[in-house]
C-alpha cells in the first residue's frame, strides 16, 4: 500500500512538474541563440568553406549545436581556436589544417578572359569586372579564401601573401637572449 | 536576530560550502578560468540554491513527511532541483535577454551542481525550520559565489605567471585551491565568539 | 617673473649629458654626397611623388604631394637630379623599406624662387594649406602635420597656447641650441600660432637646466613686443611630454582618450614655430632641421642638417670614436638603434647618438617582477606598469586595456627605474601594435560579413526576379500555346496540357548551351593567348618556312611518325597541364 502511494506521490509531482515546464516552454518561446552570435564573432568571416560549411554563420551554427570540432577554422588559426574553447568551455585542440600566412588574391590581367566565373565564386564581392571584360581584385576586400582559384577556366588567379609594410608592422614580443657569462666574471662569482 | 546573523555568516565562511563541506567542486574547478564568467555562475547559482532550500523544504514538510515518504528525499530534490533550474532558465531568457546572455549556459550547469542538492539535505539534518532553511542556502550561495571569484581572480593571475610546464592548468589550480582551503580553515577560529 | 607652477606625478631625473654639445654654435652641415628622401615623414597619408627619375629639381622644389588633410608636403633638399624613386631603408626599428627619393646633389644648393607668404591678407584657411604645402609638421618628435593643430576647437574657447622647448630627454640640445640663436624667429612662428588660435594667453615652457636658452626667449619676446610669458619649469623627464608640460603649466590634466584641445590647450615645440616663420616670412619649406650629434664622439654639437642626409656620413662631423657600434636616434629614453647606419635623416630626427658599448653598457639579463611598485611611482601618467607588464607578458590584451595602456606615453621612466631590469617599454609596444592588429582584422571581418550578406540578399533577389520572369515568359508561352490549341482544338485534336508544360524547359535550354559555347570559345580564345605569350621558334616564320613545315608534317604523318593532327594539336596542352 505504502509503496503504491509513494509511486502516486512521485507520479503526481513529476506531472505538476512536467505539466509546469511544459506550459513555460510554450508561454517562454524565445527565437534566436546569442550563443551562435558571439561564435561567430569569433570567426574570421572570410566565408572560405574551409571547415565544410558554407560560410562562417553555418559553422557558427554547428558549432552552437556542438556538431562540429573548433579546429576547423584555418584563416582563425590557433588564436580562434583558443578564443571559441575560452567562450564554450571546450578544449583546445590543434587545428586540423595548416596554418597560412595571409594572403591575397591577384588576377594576372593578360590571360584574364573576362568569364566572370570568378566574379560569381566570390563570397565578398571583392571582384571587379564584366563579361569579357578584364577583371581585377581589389586587394583591402579580399579575405585570401582562395574560392576563386578553382573556377577560373585559365587559372589567371594566384593567391600572394601580404608582405610586411611599416602600415603593418608589429613589434614583436620582447625575447631576451641568454647569453653566456663571460669567463672572467663567472671565475669571480666562483 | 543575533541567530540568525551567526547562522549566515557561519555559512558563509565558517562552514563554506566549498572548502570546507567539499561541495560544487565541479564548477568551482570549471567555471572559474575567467572572472566575468565566475560572476555569472555566482549569481545563477546563489539564485538557483535560495529557492531550492525553500521549495525543499516545503515538498519536505508537506508532503513527504506526512506520507511517511522520507526515504524519497534525495530523489524528489533532484526532480525539483532540476525543474527549477530549466524554468528559471525559460523565465529568464524570455524577460531579460542580457542576464540570459551572462548566465547563458551556466544555469543548466546548476543542475549538476551537487552543492545545490547537499544544502537542501544538510538543512534537514540540522532540523532547521522554513527561515533558517532560506537563511543557511543563501548564506551558502553567498559563500559558494564568494570562492569561485576570488578562485578565479588567482586563476587569471596565474594564467601570466611562469608556472612550470607540468603545472599549468589543473595541477596548479588544485594546488591554489588547497592553499585556499587552508586559509578558509582559520574562519573555524569565530567559532569562539560565538 | 613668479608664476605658480603645478607638477605632475611621477618622473626620473636621468643624467642629463646635454653640456658636451652645448659648447659650439650650430654648424651648417656640408652636402652630402646622396640624399635619400622618405616620403612618408609625418602622421596621416603618404604624400605622393610628383617627381619622375631623371627630373632636375631645386632646393626646397616639391617632391611629395600631401595625400588628405593630415599630410604634410615633401621637398627636395637641395637641387640635384632625382637618380630613383622606390623603396629604400627607413629610420624606424623594424628595418623596413618605404618609398624614397633619391636626390643626387649637382653642388650649387640652388634654391627655388622663394617668396614670403602674405600674412596680413591671408585667411585662416590660406594659412594652414600654406603651411601644409611647406611641410610643417611637429619637430618635437610626433611628426604630427601642423596645420592639422591650427584650428581651434568650435565649443571650447582656446584658453592657452603651450610652447615646448622643455627638450627633457638625455643628450639632445636641438632645441636649447635653437632657441640660444634663433629666438627671434621661434617668437615670431609663435606669433603666427597665435593668430590663428587666438587663444587667452601663451606660455613658453623651458626646463630650468637651459638659462640661456630662456633668456634669449625672453629678450626676444621683448623684442618683439609680444606679452608671451617664458617660464623656467622644473628639470625631471619626462617634463617636455605634451600632457606633462600642459599639466606643470596650466595646472589641466588632460584625460585619457581626450586631447588637450578639448580643455582648451594647444602645445607646440619650438623648432615647429622656428620653421612655420621660416616658411611664411621667407618662402622656405621644411627642408633641413637641427640635429645633435653626440654620444660616443670627439666632436659633440649640433648641425642645420638637410632632410635626407644619410646619418653615417653626417655622424663622421662629429667625429665618432672608433669603438662606436650603432647610431641611436633619438634619446637614450625613447630613442631606438636604427637598423643600419646609413639610413636617412627625417623630420623627426633631432638627435644622433654613437652608441658604444662603454657609454650604454648592455642591461644585465631581465628578472622576475617583485612587484617592488617604483614603475607605478615614475609613471608619469599614473599607470600601473606593473599590472600592465603582467598582462602584457601573458597577452591578455584585453586586460591591458582595463589598466589604460593607450594612455602610455612610453616614456620609458618604468624601464629605467625597474630594480629587474624588465623592458617594459618594449612589452607596452608589442602589446599595442596587437591590439591595433587585432581592431584592424575586426574590422575588416565585420566588412567582409556584411558584405557576404549582402552577396546572398542580392542572390537571392535575382533568383526570385529570374523564376518571376521565366513564369511570366512560360505563362505567355502557354497562353499562345493554349490559344493554338484551341484553335486546333476546333480541327478536334492536340491535348493542351503537354504541350503547355514543354516550353519552359525550351526557354532554358538554347540559353544553357549558347552559354557553354560562349564559355568553351573563350577558353580556346585563352589558350591561344597564353600560347602566343610563350615564345616559340616557330613564331614568326617566313611563308616558305610555313610551307616547308607543312610539308615535313604532311610526310612525318604519311610515315606514321606523328599522330593525326587532331592529335598532335591536343599533344602542346597536356605538357602544358604536366607544366
Amino acid at each position: 500500500m505504502d509503496i503504491l502511494l509513494a509511486i502516486a506521490i512521485m507520479a503526481l509531482g513529476a506531472v505538476v512538474l512536467g505539466a509546469a515546464l511544459g506550459f513555460a516552454s510554450i508561454k517562454f518561446k524565445v527565437e534566436g541563440d546569442p550563443l551562435v552570435e558571439k561564435i561567430e564573432a569569433i570567426l574570421p568571416q572570410t566565408q572560405c568553406g574551409q571547415c565544410g560549411y558554407p560560410g562562417c554563420k553555418p559553422y557558427a551554427e554547428a558549432i552552437a549545436k556542438g556538431e562540429c570540432d573548433i579546429n576547423l577554422c584555418p584563416p582563425g588559426g590557433m588564436e580562434g581556436v583558443q578564443r571559441l574553447a575560452d567562450l564554450l568551455g571546450r578544449e583546445v585542440k590543434p587545428l586540423e589544417a595548416e596554418e597560412k600566412p595571409k594572403q591575397v588574391a591577384i588576377i594576372d590581367e593578360n590571360t584574364c578572359i573576362g568569364c566572370t566565373l570568378c566574379i560569381q565564386a566570390c563570397p565578398v564581392d571583392a571582384i571587379v569586372g564584366a563579361a569579357k571584360q578584364m577583371h581585377t581584385i581589389i586587394a583591402q576586400q579580399c579575405t585570401g579564401c582562395e574560392l576563386c582559384l578553382p573556377p577560373c577556366p585559365v587559372e589567371c588567379i594566384r593567391m600572394e601573401v601580404i608582405p610586411e609594410t611599416l602600415d603593418n608592422w608589429k613589434w614583436k614580443f620582447p625575447v631576451i637572449e641568454i647569453k653566456a657569462a663571460p669567463a672572467q666574471a663567472a671565475a669571480e662569482i666562483v | 536576530m543575533s541567530h540568525y546573523i551567526f547562522l549566515l555568516v557561519g555559512a558563509v565562511l565558517v562552514n563554506n560550502v566549498v572548502l570546507v563541506k567539499i561541495l560544487g567542486l565541479c564548477p568551482f574547478m570549471g567555471v572559474s578560468k575567467k572572472l566575468e564568467t565566475a560572476y555569472g555562475m555566482g549569481a545563477a547559482t546563489t539564485f538557483v540554491l535560495t529557492l531550492a532550500t525553500g521549495s525543499s523544504y516545503i515538498i519536505d514538510h508537506f508532503l513527504l513527511i506526512p506520507f511517511g515518504l522520507e526515504y524519497l528525499r534525495t530523489l524528489s530534490f533532484i526532480v525539483t532541483i532540476a525543474a527549477i533550474v530549466q524554468l528559471t532558465e525559460m523565465v529568464i531568457a524570455k524577460t531579460s535577454p542580457t542576464l540570459q546572455q551572462t548566465l547563458g549556459i551556466y544555469l543548466p550547469l546548476i543542475t549538476t551542481n551537487c552543492a545545490v542538492l547537499g544544502v537542501p539535505l544538510i538543512n534537514i539534518a540540522y532540523g532547521y525550520d522554513f527561515v533558517e532553511s532560506l537563511l543557511f542556502g543563501a548564506g551558502s550561495a553567498i559563500g559558494f559565489s564568494g570562492v569561485l571569484i576570488l578562485f578565479a581572480g588567482i586563476r587569471e593571475r596565474i594564467e601570466g605567471a611562469d608556472v612550470p610546464q607540468h603545472f599549468r592548468g589543473s595541477a596548479i589550480a588544485m594546488i591554489t585551491a588547497g592553499l585556499m582551503a587552508l586559509a578558509f580553515m582559520g574562519f573555524a577560529g569565530l567559532d569562539k565568539y560565538q | 617673473m613668479l608664476m605658480n607652477l603645478f607638477k605632475f606625478k611621477g618622473g626620473v631625473k636621468p643624467p642629463t649629458n646635454k653640456t658636451q654639445s652645448t659648447g659650439r654654435p650650430i654648424a651648417a652641415a656640408p652636402l652630402p654626397s646622396h640624399l635619400a628622401v622618405p616620403l612618408h615623414q609625418s602622421i596621416g597619408g603618404t604624400p605622393r611623388p610628383v617627381v619622375a627619375v631623371g627630373d632636375k629639381v631645386l632646393k626646397g622644389q616639391l617632391i611629395g604631394e600631401a595625400d588628405g588633410w593630415i599630410s604634410a608636403a615633401v621637398h627636395a633638399p637641395t637641387s640635384g637630379t632625382v637618380v630613383a624613386v622606390g623603396p629604400g631603408k627607413q629610420p624606424h626599428p623594424s628595418g623596413l623599406d618605404a618609398d624614397c627619393v633619391f636626390i643626387e646633389p649637382d653642388g650649387r644648393d640652388e634654391w627655388i624662387a622663394r617668396q614670403p607668404f602674405d600674412l596680413v591678407n591671408a585667411t585662416p584657411d590660406a594659412v594652414r594649406h600654406y603651411l601644409q604645402q611647406s611641410g610643417v609638421v611637429g619637430l618635437g618628435g610626433a611628426v604630427f602635420p601642423t596645420h592639422g593643430k591650427l584650428t581651434p576647437a568650435k565649443t571650447v574657447p582656446m584658453q592657452e597656447l603651450v610652447i615646448n622647448g622643455a627638450e627633457c630627454e638625455p643628450f639632445i640640445t636641438c632645441d636649447d641650441l635653437l632657441m640660444r640663436e634663433r629666438a627671434i624667429d621661434i617668437v615670431r612662428g609663435i606669433g603666427v600660432f597665435r593668430d590663428l588660435l587666438q587663444p587667452q594667453k601663451v606660455l613658453i615652457g623651458i626646463e630650468d637646466n637651459k638659462p640661456e636658452a630662456a633668456a634669449a626667449m625672453r629678450a626676444a619676446v621683448e623684442a618683439c613686443g609680444e606679452d608671451f610669458v617664458v617660464v623656467q619649469v622644473p628639470t625631471l623627464y619626462p617634463a617636455g611630454g605634451a600632457k606633462q608640460l600642459i599639466r606643470v603649466l596650466t595646472g589641466k590634466e588632460v584625460p585619457a582618450a581626450k586631447r588637450s584641445t578639448d580643455l582648451g590647450v594647444q602645445c607646440f615645440n619650438v623648432a615647429t614655430a622656428y620653421t612655420a616663420w621660416r616658411a611664411i616670412a621667407h618662402g622656405e619649406p621644411v627642408v633641413s632641421r637641427i640635429v645633435t650629434l653626440t654620444g660616443n664622439v670627439r666632436q659633440p654639437g649640433n648641425y642645420e642638417v638637410l632632410i635626407g642626409t644619410p646619418m653615417d656620413e653626417l655622424l663622421q662631423l662629429a667625429q665618432p670614436n672608433p669603438d662606436t657600434d650603432g647610431i641611436v636616434m633619438g634619446g637614450p629614453m625613447m630613442g631606438f638603434l636604427v637598423p643600419e647606419p646609413a639610413v636617412p635623416v627625417i623630420k623627426a630626427t633631432n638627435c644622433l647618438i654613437a652608441h658604444s658599448e662603454r657609454l650604454f653598457p648592455p642591461k644585465a639579463p631581465e628578472m622576475p617582477c617583485i612587484r617592488c611598485g617604483a614603475c607605478a611611482q615614475a609613471c608619469p601618467h599614473e599607470l600601473q606598469p606593473f599590472e600592465l607588464y603582467w598582462h602584457a607578458r601573458a597577452k591578455d590584451f584585453g586586460k591591458t586595456q582595463q589598466y589604460h595602456i593607450f594612455d602610455c606615453i612610453e616614456c620609458g621612466c618604468c624601464s629605467f627605474v625597474c630594480p629587474s631590469r624588465i623592458p617594459l617599454v618594449q612589452y607596452f609596444r608589442f602589446a599595442k601594435s596587437e591590439i591595433w592588429a587585432r581592431e584592424k582584422e575586426k574590422k575588416a571581418a565585420d566588412e567582409a560579413k556584411t558584405r557576404f550578406e549582402f552577396k546572398q540578399f542580392r542572390e537571392e533577389r535575382e533568383k526570385a526576379e529570374k523564376a518571376e520572369k521565366l513564369a511570366k515568359a512560360a505563362a505567355a508561352q502557354a497562353a499562345k500555346k493554349a490559344a493554338e490549341a484551341a484553335a486546333a482544338a476546333a480541327a478536334g485534336d492536340a491535348p493542351a496540357v503537354a504541350v503547355a508544360e514543354k516550353p519552359a524547359d525550351l526557354t532554358v535550354d538554347p540559353a544553357e548551351a549558347a552559354k557553354k559555347a560562349a564559355i568553351a570559345a573563350a577558353m580556346a580564345r585563352a589558350k591561344a593567348q597564353r600560347e602566343a605569350a610563350q615564345p616559340k621558334n616557330t613564331d614568326a616564320l617566313t611563308p616558305e618556312q610555313a610551307r616547308d613545315m607543312a610539308e615535313i608534317e604532311a610526310r612525318r604523318v604519311q610515315a606514321g611518325i606523328a599522330d593525326a593532327p587532331a592529335e598532335a594539336a591536343a599533344a602542346p596542352t597536356a605538357t602544358k597541364t604536366e607544366e
